[in-house]
């Protein structure tokens, strides 16, 4: 960890790590990461407040790593987000309100309450919702790539999954799967130091970055709380994709600076390493370089606020789903597949940076 | 209609529905250059290709996440597990991935996933399962089991277009026992229940390989009609075939090769007992293998499936009730 904090700080906020990024970029980034913490920090108060069923999982502390990853995306590429990663879908389009009423159950939330917190996927956003058996979706971006292969389609397909996902069997389907047909796949390993309780000593011998040779991809260590080191990284990963190099594992170094769940205390975690990891927040860190562009922060700052607070009030509006409906949609009567999400990143726009 | 094995109408099917659309594809191990381990695809990379006919790696998990991936973005995946055996390696997928998406997220799963099911051959304990039930425990997931070959293939094409993940139960016994008049070009047979012999005086309700031991067992009974149910499908499961059933012989017998407990046939055993008890003449009556690990010695396997013999004395003593 950084000795000089404040140094390395304002060194690494003189430099963006991507050069294909515009200012405005950089400031949709900083607004998605604040949008993301400001939505999770107003749903944990939900949540003490009862309203919230369940429990509750936020990604404090790593909105760096969907935000920056779900940046690099095009409107026909695929995603499939896991619970750590609200800004990804933010990043797609989904409207905050809809964000609230699927913590709450209700019927305006994305999975009209079938499904709780984070695990949604808005299908109409080119998005899947993870499954509770991490890294089950893996293996489903991995038959998302296949599919574009198989097609000829320049398109790409990303999965995001924890440090305890490389301890189970479908990691290395997936990676061996997609290393051998040489799938067009970005796989993001959020590794935040611990799954549940359990640290990445006891979960790994070898750093995962380092399997992925073994598959026959390239494995890339990435400082996860640097948003815009994400974005090029994932960026990067794309590209090689599109162009038929295949896939990406990109370990996004971070820190789950909350518990598991709201009921976690997280007394197992040492102190001093969250507040070494505190003094690398990722929000601090793109306020500084956004700062650096003469952007008012605070003016930004108050209008995610807003936005907030006004999802906020539209889901409270909304209705319970009907319990006469609960044993509706087990089937469904047509197949029909994703459809496209927003991709905000100014490389693909009218002259697209990757055009075919 | 020309004549074909079970085995044959299954190849037929598949060939129909991946030359009538190209979003089929067909995934599993083993299934392309060597035709499949009981060569149901032989001959089908020579005409459709190795992208379509893809030898995967040797991971059933992998086969059936991916097959929810290619779904997902617009494909028709129909997946071939070597054994039925070996989908317990892939259960999480289905069960948690393919089978609860469309109840989550309103996303459709038109995956097929192919089983042999089935034991008779010494196939021992990890190559003679048929774990039908498993999957009819979980939500989302449509189940079918064929007896004959038109069926075979009628019920093959209607899950490859159906929207849902379907587990396709393709009994292994069957593939070259079984032979029969097979309609031309494709057809979708319901995932309903089908009479396979009319009868009054009882009535045998079976699946797969089973019809056709219920058949034998019943053909000549002491002069007793009886009428042999074959299911199907699974889920959905025929209510109203099954209710019928017991209305016109108010006496039942239902055979599983699948060990019984929580097996198919006792879901239909409570059924006719919640719902058909007053048109019973006598208790249901259940054949079907012990929960017993399928052995491999002949005489230890005979033990335990199902028998003709059995079958007969289970009706016998019902008759006689």
């Amino acid at each position: 960890m950084e000795t000089d904090t404040a140094t390395e700080r304002s060194k690494l906020a003189q430099a963006a790590a991507s050069e294909h990024l515009t200012p405005d970029d950089r400031i949709a980034l900083l607004r998605t990461m604040l949008l993301m913490r400001g939505v999770e920090a107003r749903a944990m108060v939900l949540y003490r407040q009862g309203k919230v069923p369940g429990s509750f999982y936020d990604g404090f502390g790593q909105e760096a790593v969907s935000v920056g990853a779900a940046f690099a995306m095009a409107a026909e590429d695929r995603l499939c987000v896991l619970h750590r990663d609200l800004g990804a879908h933010l990043v797609r389009g989904v409207p905050v309100e809809r964000v609230f009423a699927q913590y709450m159950g209700r019927e305006g939330g994305v999975t009209r309450g079938r499904d709780g917190n984070v695990h949604f996927g808005d299908k109409d956003l080119g998005c899947v919702g993870m499954v509770s058996m991490l890294p089950d979706m893996m293996l489903v971006a991995t038959g998302m790539a296949m599919a574009f292969k198989l097609r000829g389609e320049r398109r790409c397909a990303i999965t995001w999954f924890g440090d305890g996902s490389t301890s189970r069997g479908d990691f290395h389907e997936a990676m061996n799967w997609a290393g051998v047909q040489r799938l067009p796949v970005v796989f993001v390993l959020e590794n935040n130091q611990f799954a549940y309780s359990t640290p990445i000593e006891q979960q790994f011998a070898v750093e995962p970055s380092k399997r992925a040779a073994a598959y026959g991809f390239p494995g890339v260590p990435v400082d996860g709380n640097d948003v815009e080191a994400m974005f090029e990284a994932v960026r990067v990963a794309r590209e090689r994709a599109l162009a038929g190099g295949g896939p990406t594992l990109i370990e996004a170094k971070t820190m789950r600076m909350h518990g598991h769940a709201a009921h976690d205390d997280m007394r197992y975690v040492p102190k001093e390493l969250l507040e070494q990891w505190r003094r690398r927040d990722p929000i601090d860190r793109q306020v500084a370089r956004v700062r650096e562009l003469g952007v008012d922060v605070e003016a930004l700052r108050a209008l995610v606020d807003e936005e907030v607070e006004a999802g906020v009030e539209a889901a409270l509006a909304m209705p319970m789903p009907d319990p006469a409906t609960a044993r509706e949609g087990v089937f469904a009567e047509v197949a029909e597949p994703l459809g496209d999400g927003l991709a905000p990143w100014s490389g693909f726009g009218p002259d697209r940076e990757d055009d075919r | 209609m020309s004549t074909m094995t079970y085995l044959q109408a299954i190849s037929d099917g598949l060939r129909e529905e991946m030359r009538a659309d190209e979003r089929v594809l067909l995934m599993g191990e083993d299934v392309g250059v060597f035709g499949g381990a009981f060569k149901v695809t032989d001959g089908f990379i020579e005409e459709f290709g190795a992208d379509r006919v893809m030898d995967t790696p040797l991971a059933e998990s992998a086969i059936v996440g991916t097959a929810v991936g290619a779904a997902v973005v617009g494909l028709r995946p129909v997946c071939e597990m070597q054994f039925a055996d070996f989908v317990a390696c892939g259960f999480d997928q289905l069960v948690n991935v393919a089978g609860k998406m469309h109840y989550r997220q309103g996303l459709a799963v038109p995956i097929t996933v192919r089983l042999p099911t089935g034991g008779g051959f010494s196939g021992g304990p990890f190559h003679s399962q048929n774990p039908e039930a498993w999957f009819m425990h979980a939500p989302g997931l449509k189940v079918v089991a064929p007896s004959t070959a038109e069926d075979a293939k009628g019920l093959l094409i209607a899950a490859i277009r159906d929207p849902n993940p379907v587990v396709f139960c393709e009994h292994k016994h069957l593939y070259r026992r079984v032979k029969g008049d097979v309609p031309a070009g494709a057809y979708e047979t319901p995932f309903g229940a089908r009479v396979a012999r009319e009868g009054d005086d009882l009535a045998v309700i079976a699946y797969g390989a089973m019809v056709h031991t219920a058949l034998e067992a019943t053909a000549n009974l002491d002069g007793a009609t009886v009428r042999v149910l074959d299911l199907r499908s699974l889920v959905p499961l025929d209510e109203e075939a099954i209710l019928e059933t017991v209305r016109r012989c108010s006496k039942v017998v239902v055979v599983d090769e699948a060990n019984a407990t929580c097996a198919a046939g006792a879901q239909v055993a409570a059924l006719i007992a919640e719902k058909g008890f007053e048109d019973l003449d006598g208790p249901v009556v259940r054949v079907s293998t012990p929960d017993v690990p399928i052995a491999f010695s002949p005489p230890l396997e005979q033990a335990l499936l199902p028998s003709v013999d059995r079958i007969k004395e289970a009706c016998r003593e019902l008759l006689a009730y």
